[in-house]
């Protein structure tokens, strides 16, 4: 495990609640605003919930990344699940095959300033955002 | 985390107490309802003020919530989102649409009273 990274393994609805928030502890520690760290805690919130929604377990990867002049989060979703057969239509409002509010997947990426999905039917998801401090 | 509920005249008041697992809140949504139909409330207050995130199952619990009690012909109000929350609700795409909210619990009271007010 590299410094500065937090995992958390996901099986429970509990766990959903685990991974927020340290997700929101970190995002604080690292001096983001409580407006941006309730953003990062409501993706996790999302990514752990499609987790434990469609893959029953999996892990939440929390990380702190730099650039040439900035700070960031990194949270990374992954699962040995299902995986998502269309992604093109897991990206559209309002999707789901489970009949709940959807994957959340658009929502989870307009809260964030990155985003990369990648899903293998049969195989897994991994969902990796990014939010970089202003 | 289990979610108190105070009874206060013909009002319910639950406080949720800080984050909530989707256990808690399945909790909550039968335990309301159940003390609605014993007390024959007339008003629900959800106060959320203490709530870290409100995400797309929280949501649809409260709105759940809210649409059972009008079911038995009580009105719920859920107080206190706080702006951060109400912002990435938004981003997210959720809506409350349907139920009541107000800014705290006295803004929550006042608008119950006055809906009582209006049908008696």
């Amino acid at each position: 495990m590299r410094a500065g990274e937090i995992r958390v393994s996901i099986n429970s609805d509990q766990d959903i609640v685990t991974a927020r928030q340290k997700g929101r502890a970190l995002a604080i520690e690292l001096g983001f605003s409580t407006g941006d760290a309730t953003l990062i805690a409501t993706s996790i919130s999302e990514l752990a919930r499609n987790i434990v929604t469609y893959a029953r377990k999996g892990e939440i990867t929390l990380m702190v990344i730099h650039s040439s002049s900035r700070q960031g989060i990194s949270i990374t979703a992954s699962d040995r699940g299902p995986g998502i057969w269309d992604i093109r239509q897991a990206m559209k409002d309002g999707f789901s095959t489970s009949g709940s509010l959807g994957l959340g997947l658009p929502g989870v990426k307009r809260l964030m300033d990155q985003f990369e999905i990648d899903s293998e039917p049969g195989r897994g998801t991994v969902v990796t955002v990014k939010k970089w401090k202003l | 985390m289990e979610v108190p509920i105070l009874k206060q005249g013909e009002v319910l008041i639950a406080t949720f107490q800080a984050a909530l697992s989707d256990a808690d809140l399945e909790h909550l949504r039968r335990g309301l309802v159940q003390q609605v139909v014993k007390f024959r409330s007339r008003g629900v207050i959800v106060d959320v003020t203490a709530m870290d995130v409100m995400d797309s199952f929280a949501s649809r619990t409260l709105r759940e919530i809210a649409h059972m009690i009008r079911l038995r012909g009580a009105e719920t109000v859920i107080v206190g989102i706080q702006p951060e929350v109400a912002f990435a609700m938004v981003q997210l795409g959720l809506t409350l649409e349907g139920v009541a909210t107000a800014l705290d619990l006295e803004e929550g009271l006042a608008y119950l009273i006055q809906k009582f007010k209006n049908i008696d």
